[in-house]
């Protein structure tokens, strides 16, 4: 993984005693309130319903043990022991005090991690494919650029009071684990006609209130000229982008408004005049950030269909076969397996883990996985590259841990925000419907007789659980004070991407179990063999889904 | 005189001439009346450089009004201005902060006219908050990757 030079260290170090005076003058009472809003917001710090919040950075979800344990340690010291992984792959944490901040900034430095533009009106952290350098339809490995994109962005002095906050992930494989059509810009790693990969480049995608999916601006751009082009279409959102109503100015309410082949024009007009300028990406970097991003020391191995110890393990014991079907996938690398950890036992809020469970799994990552843990938009961990000779062994660990849920990609492995119980903007609490649905799914073999199902809930418009592209998603509304839900269906995060239509009429809270399993009995029945959840809803439509929740009992 | 920053000094306003809005600037370009010298043009949210007609290089300042803190159009109307190749003095006016310096002087902002008390002695010391920046900008055209 990317590994801090002299400099880079330099700007982490100097941002954190900038924003250790910063905290000074505001606490003096030298900045007033408004002005340190976007002060303390672009280093990851919300004021919150209970407390603060400081959302850290965890750059396209790539964490060494060391800075897992660093994470853990500071959870303890400054907060209550756990921290929350957000659908941009970075770590919340609930209960910071505002004055301990800067001490949390420096700790974190020491370890090349930062807070910086995680909130705010700016370009936020850049996510990716969790399973970026090990997936095997993979045409190359997108960190590298993330890097790049990370470094241009971070500090950007021209784009740091946008109209609204901005937020970019790149795809380079066949199927997208990075929803890039649900952001403002997404990048996808694509051949032209010569076989030669450059940027197909997305723009205007997003969820939030108007949730849009991305328009094409750019079939194929060579990469050295990501920057560029990445500078042009940042400019002529931050001219034109609506500042007047927070809830029209996202870059994609601009496209819109354009429309997409004016506002292509502008961008390549702004283009034009910098194209080819000193911003433009040198092979020599190129190559600097690819080499930070190299294969870990594999060892050759047989493949796993080979290893007799795995094998008979699969055999005799149904509880790991079943982990190992539905929690780890193929990798690049004969005898490798990529391993998912699930964040979503049943009873413990979606996306959380403990210090001791973060220190744990810091210890597993150095023992199986060459001291590498990742963070995924689903709020899981991963452990990119693990023997498949070692997988028993782990998941006896995982176990004890909780981590275990054998319920990657189903519906209880359910993405969720944090809701009413902590966050200030919700308009209703999204953790306990989360819960109760988890707790009435909870008997594995219907969960997997479902097949694939992408469940979301958000706590309000903003989105943050992504409810707009799950298949099914729910979202949090407030009705004269009381707390509703409002389901939707046939949303998707694939290169098919849509975005789910409305039900019918919101829901109370208690009702929420009865009515997925409402929708997915009705599934149940009209499926054919092999069709998934989502697919039966592009055959057959809304119509016998609402029949079915809405009907009246008699 | 009152005091602000230019080119990351405390220095006496010398700014002697008038300031033009856009509209009035503009109107004396088309008028054919050719503006003298000590005419500076102010740009507004939402004005953008390409809208000044005439000759760019003649203006001895253009002002850049920032109608609130948090509107940043202002920084890629700097950016714009340089990108151009005007060499005049960039001055914020309006309301900005102090915080915000660092980032409008790398846009191409050379002169900052603080309207809210703020001291520009005390706020000089933002200049040196960072040592190196990864981008390239108006006060350092290459970016890190060129020089690393």
């Amino acid at each position: 993984m990317y590994v801090y030079d002299e400099i880079d260290q330099r700007i982490v170090n100097e941002r954190v005693e900038q924003y250790r005076d910063q905290t000074r003058r505001y606490l003096a009472g030298e900045i007033p309130d408004a002005q340190f809003l976007p002060i303390r917001l672009q280093n990851g710090l919300y004021v919150q319903r209970l407390a603060p919040m400081l959302r850290i950075a965890i750059p396209y979800g790539m964490l060494s043990s060391r800075q897992l344990r660093k994470l853990a340690q500071i959870s303890r010291d400054f907060d209550k022991g756990y921290g929350h992984i957000s659908t941009r792959q970075n770590m919340q944490l609930n209960w910071p005090r505002l004055e301990d901040v800067p001490d949390i900034l420096a700790e974190l430095a020491s370890v090349q991690m930062h807070a910086i533009q995680t909130s705010g009106n700016c370009i936020r952290n850049t996510t990716t494919d969790q399973f970026a350098g090990v997936a095997v339809d993979e045409r190359e490995d997108p960190r590298p650029w993330c890097e790049i994109i990370r470094q241009w962005s971070t500090f950007h002095p021209e784009f740091a009071f946008l109209p609204r906050k901005f937020k970019i992930a790149v795809c380079a494989s066949e199927t997208d684990r990075a929803a890039i059509h649900a952001h403002d810009i997404g990048l996808e790693l694509v051949p032209n006609a010569e076989g030669v990969l450059g940027f197909r480049v997305l723009a205007g995608g997003g969820l939030g209130r108007t949730p849009v999916i991305g328009s094409e601006i750019r079939p194929w751009l060579e990469k050295k000229h990501l920057l560029t082009y990445l500078e042009s279409i940042l400019r002529v959102y931050n001219q034109l982008g609506r500042r007047d109503n927070k809830y029209k100015a996202r870059i994609k309410i601009l496209v819109k408004a354009m429309g997409v082949d004016a506002f292509r024009e502008r961008v390549e007009k702004e283009w034009a005049a910098i194209k080819d300028g000193p911003a433009t990406l040198t092979d020599a970097e190129v190559e600097r950030a690819k080499s930070f991003f190299t294969s870990p020391p594999y060892r050759t191995l047989p493949a796993l269909d080979e290893c007799a110890a795995l094998q008979s393990q699969l055999a005799e014991n149904q509880a790991f076969a079943r982990w190992f079907q539905r929690n780890t996938l193929d990798h690049r690398v004969p005898g490798y397996r990529i391993v998912s950890l699930s964040l979503k036992a049943t009873g413990y809020a979606p996306g959380d883990i403990t210090d001791e469970q973060m220190e744990a799994v810091a210890d597993l990552a150095d023992q199986y996985a060459f001291g590498e843990v990742r963070t995924t938009h689903e709020q899981n961990l991963v452990l990119a590259d693990v023997e498949g000779e070692q997988l028993f062994a782990l998941w006896q660990r995982l176990l004890g841990l909780g981590l275990a849920t054998p319920n990657i990609g189903y519906l209880t492995d359910l993405i969720c925000c944090p809701g009413g119980d902590y966050c200030s903007l919700a308009n209703a609490k999204s953790i306990p419907v989360a819960e109760a649905i988890q707790e009435r799914f909870e008997n594995l073999d219907y969960l997997y007789d479902l097949g694939p199902i992408d469940l979301n809930i958000s706590g309000c418009m903003n989105a943050c659980g992504h409810h707009h592209i799950g298949h099914i998603g729910i979202l949090g509304v407030d009705k004269k004070g009381q707390e509703f839900y409002q389901v939707s269906l046939g949303g998707h995060q694939g290169k098919d991407a849509s975005i789910g239509k409305i039900l019918g009429p919101s829901f109370e809270q208690d009702a929420m179990p009865d009515v997925i399993e409402k929708i997915l009995s009705t599934y149940v029945e009209l499926r054919t063999d092999e069709e998934h959840f989502l697919d039966t809803y592009r055959r057959v439509g809304m119509e016998p889904f609402k029949e079915r929740v809405y009907a009246q009992t008699h | 005189m009152p005091r602000l920053i230019r080119n990351g000094e405390v220095v006496e306003d010398s700014w002697q001439g008038r300031t033009l809005s856009l509209d009035e600037y503009n109107k004396q370009v088309e008028s054919g009346a050719a503006p003298s010298g000590d005419t500076a043009v102010q740009l507004d949210a939402g004005q953008s450089p390409e809208d000044i007609q005439g000759d760019l290089h003649a203006i001895p300042m253009i002002a850049i009004h920032f109608p609130v803190f948090t509107d940043g159009r202002g920084f890629s109307y700097a950016r714009e201005l340089r990108q151009r190749g005007y060499t005049g003095e960039i001055r914020a006016v309006g309301h900005f902060m102090r915080d915000q310096l660092a980032y409008l002087a790398r846009c191409g902002v050379t002169a900052f006219q603080f309207d809210d008390g703020t001291d520009p002695a005390d706020a000089v010391a933002c200049f040196r908050d960072f040592s190196e920046h990864y981008q390239a900008d108006v006060l350092q055209p290459e970016p890190l990757f060129r020089r690393r």
